[in-house]
């Protein structure tokens, strides 16, 4: 299907690219030279020498090694490559043709439509039964606590990565500073909890208002910014809440961060292993009292239920699941609501909007409010499962991983976004279980270090290779007759 | 001459301080010039936001450092200021290398894409470049011997001596040769007029027979070239260079690009000056905590009240 899907309607009736002649093994020989070549000068100094501590100073140890390795490398692959009359890069005319899609859905895109119809529900039944999974398949409850924390982790990106597509995805407006709003969130729990001792139920709706209030006073001076300014100016306002967090060491603590945030409690009811905590809870809720089984205390043997620290942790996973679903309910719903309706407007054409009487400046300021509110229960919920945060925790580089899931899931693609995140914070912890690799290129070598530079690289080859997402077809809003799926292609990226 | 002219400062009972934060800021101003030039030229051509470019910078002055090494430890030159004057070519070259590579890889490919492909690309070269430089040199900050540590006094005042160091003089006037050679090249040769072409109107000036991709990618050559100076300028001046430290000068210079007007070469030399000065004032007179926080403040409010920078050409709004 990709690949038909693909083709826009015009170059059908134009025949495909023909099959371009063998190259000849000189040139490719060649040109994998050049490649080499270039390689070479790339690595010279940056890998070649590896700069040192000293005694006096800085040393230079050289590692000529490395850089014949990569130069090889780059050579066979680049050979390769071109023998077999592969483009690393698709070309340029496919690119532009690719661009350029004026068709109307095309029947086969309604496959993606149902396919990407189905995954949803398959989604959340795996996302609800995952710590069972997880504990059936590490075999009890406390081996099962990676696999738990990972998926609250995930959770946490796709609840960020919803949160960020309504403003990005949905009212087209390039933010490149949600971490503020995280951090906000993040910090409302912490110190509203560390100094008035707040319970986190009762901070949590609080930390939402705090980051929807400040994503308006942020959205006030961007008001009439465009593209790729609003992307800096969003940035700056990133850098500058976590510069203050760092320097404003009276209130924040500075960069040694805010420690000993209370834990999450069952509803106020804390998880300790005791008759007034949790497990006295467990006692009352299954009717066991000091050996008297209740009606579900056959279940748990003659000493019934016992408490295990695990508890908290499938609370937390709920808990960001709940909340993510929130994010994602609410959203769903408010595309059909005027002001949804008016997001995707604005995202499509913005004068046309204004002419059109759209009140722009109540339509983004809401779409940053909104956006940065979830941003806000996700920073408290980061928060009060943490136990301690700091400025470190904030910064850019959660920003752009945040932008590219919800990039990568296709922006305004639900389900796109989930499955990005998945693969974006899934994928490098999966880095983590590759030890057996330090087998194969020495015992210093730890995966985990390439972590970002594959990220990097993911980005840069991401947007090359399918640059409207994973998931490239989009549910209308409004129906006229009948229901059709809408290719990305067609859908604006917005202005702003 | 000399001594007339800072007996008039004397005499003007100018805050002997101020006028050595005068000098400090400059200093720094030119630094940030010689980035904001790369993004705005790459800005004026293809209209995205090179946010790599502050890490093409960062590895500048690694790559400086390194040869700063070589020369000095392995090959035994004597004179600092020589050896400067060679990694700073080499830096050049290479870094220039890194520019064209990256255009060729990265960002040739998104051409005709949509909008925000070029930018999220340039993220994760951004990325992908400071956890290069990580893995390949380790993250601790890497400290250079010291270099050229004399100063010039002018005055005195108060017991206060306003001096200006080798570095300083070294860095500005770097500064202004490059920009002239630049000024000619961008002004007086057929690649300038080729970009200046581009920037204008791409598919007119391909119509004409300029050769836009090769323009493209020579223009990411030129930013990489300015880069590579000012990353062995600041290599001089602070004496040491960590991975991260791409990010904040890079985001500074596109304040500068921004504030001088993107797109406008001027205006990026005054921008960079601009942000140098109230930054260093800054520091000197309220809190040094907050500097980045100053300079941030000065892109949200340039981009709001002023858009189209200082020397810039207003955007219009098309349908």
């Amino acid at each position: 299907m990709a690949a038909s899907a693909r083709l826009p309607a015009g170059a059908v009736s134009a025949a495909p690219e023909p099959p371009r002649p063998a190259p000849g093994f000189a040139d490719a020989l060649r040109d994998a030279l050049y490649a080499a070549l270039i390689t070479l000068g790339l690595s010279i100094p940056l890998l070649a020498l590896r700069t040192e501590q000293g005694p006096n100073g800085l040393v230079l140890e050289p590692r000529w090694g490395l850089v014949a390795a990569c130069c090889g490398i780059v050579f066979v692959g680049r050979l390769l490559l071109r023998l077999l009359g592969l483009r690393a890069v698709p070309s340029r005319r496919s690119m532009a043709a690719r661009g350029a899609v004026t068709t109307r859905a095309e029947p086969e895109r309604q496959s993606g439509f149902a396919l990407s119809a189905l995954l949803g529900p398959v989604f959340l039944g795996i996302a609800v039964t995952f710590p069972l999974l997880a504990y059936l398949s590490a075999g009890g409850l406390t081996e099962s606590r990676y696999w738990v924390d990972l998926g609250i982790l995930i959770l946490t990106y796709v609840m960020l990565g919803w949160g960020l597509n309504i403003v990005v995805g949905l009212a087209g407006l390039l933010d490149l500073g949600y971490v503020a709003f995280y951090a906000v969130g993040a910090y409302s729990y912490a110190l509203l909890a560390t100094t008035f001792s707040l319970s986190f139920w009762i901070c949590l709706p609080l930390a939402g208002i705090l980051a929807a209030f400040w994503g308006i006073l942020l959205g006030f001076p961007v008001l009439r910014l465009r593209g790729d300014y609003l992307a800096i100016v969003t940035l700056a306002f990133g850098e500058i809440i976590r510069l203050v967090l760092i320097n404003w060491v009276d209130v924040t603590g500075g960069g040694a961060g805010i420690s000993s945030i209370p834990r999450v409690t069952f509803f106020g009811i804390p998880f300790t292993n005791d008759e007034t905590g949790f497990l006295g809870w467990m006692r009352w809720l299954l009717g066991w009292r000091d050996g008297a089984q209740g009606s579900l205390g056959w279940l748990f043997g003659p000493e019934g239920p016992t408490f295990s620290p695990m508890h908290r942790i499938i609370f937390l996973y709920y808990l960001i699941l709940v909340l993510a679903l929130i994010t994602n309910l609410v959203t769903l719903r408010l595309r059909r609501l005027p002001v949804g309706r008016a997001w995707e407007a604005l995202r499509e054409d913005e004068i046309a909007c204004r002419s059109l009487g759209i009140n722009t400046t109540s339509t983004k300021l809401t779409a940053f409010a909104i956006g940065a509110m979830f941003g806000g229960f996700a920073g408290s919920f980061f928060a009060v499962r943490q136990g301690f945060i700091s400025p470190e925790s904030f910064n850019f580089l959660e920003s752009a991983t945040i932008l590219a899931i919800v990039v990568l899931g296709g922006m305004g693609s639900q389900i796109g976004v989930a499955i990005a995140a998945v693969a974006m914070v899934g994928g490098p912890e999966m880095l983590r279980n590759l030890g057996f690799l330090s087998h194969v290129f020495g015992s210093g070598f730890d995966p985990n270090e390439y972590r970002f530079l594959l990220f990097g690289m993911g980005m840069v080859l991401m947007m090359i290779w399918r640059p409207r997402g994973l998931i490239s077809v989009r549910e209308p809003s409004v129906v006229l007759r009948e229901r059709r799926a809408i290719s990305g292609s067609h859908v604006k990226e917005g202005h702003g | 001459m000399h001594a007339s002219l800072m007996d008039l400062i004397a005499w003007l009972g100018v805050d002997p301080n101020f006028v050595q934060q005068l000098i400090n800021g400059l200093t720094l101003g030119s630094i940030y010039g010689l980035i904001a030039i790369g993004y705005t030229m790459v800005f004026g051509i293809i209209g995205m936001v090179n946010f790599a470019h502050g890490d093409v910078f960062m590895l500048s002055a690694f790559i400086a450092l390194i040869f700063f090494l070589v020369l000095t430890t392995i090959i035994g030159i004597g004179s600092v200021a020589l050896a400067l004057f060679i990694v700073m070519l080499i830096a050049m070259v290479l870094t220039s290398l890194w520019g064209w590579a990256l255009e060729r890889l990265a960002y040739r490919p998104l051409r005709g894409s949509f909008r925000l492909a070029p930018l999220i690309s340039a993220i994760g070269v951004s990325i992908f470049l400071s956890n290069f430089v990580q893995v390949a040199q380790g993250a601790r900050n890497k400290p250079t011997p010291p270099m050229l540590p004399d100063v010039i006094p002018l005055f005195e005042r108060d017991g206060y001596v306003v001096a200006l160091s080798y570095k300083q003089l070294i860095i500005m006037l770097t500064t202004i040769v490059v920009l002239a050679i630049f000024w000619f090249v961008v002004q007086r040769t057929s690649l300038g007029r080729a970009q200046r072409a581009c920037e204008q109107d791409r598919k007119m000036a391909a119509l004409v027979g300029i050769d836009v991709d090769r323009t493209i990618a020579l223009t990411f050559v030129l930013g990489a070239g300015l880069a590579a100076i000012a990353g062995t300028m600041y290599l001089l001046y602070y004496g040491v260079v960590n991975f991260a430290d791409g990010f904040v000068p890079g985001v500074k210079a596109f304040t500068a690009a921004v504030l001088g007007g993107i797109g406008s070469l001027p205006g990026a030399v005054i921008g960079g000056l601009i942000i140098g000065l109230v930054e260093v004032l800054w520091s000197a007179y309220f809190s040094i905590a907050y500097k980045d926080v100053a300079a941030f403040c000065i892109l949200i409010i340039v981009l709001t009240f002023m858009p189209s920078g200082l020397l810039g050409r207003p955007e219009v709004e098309k349908v």
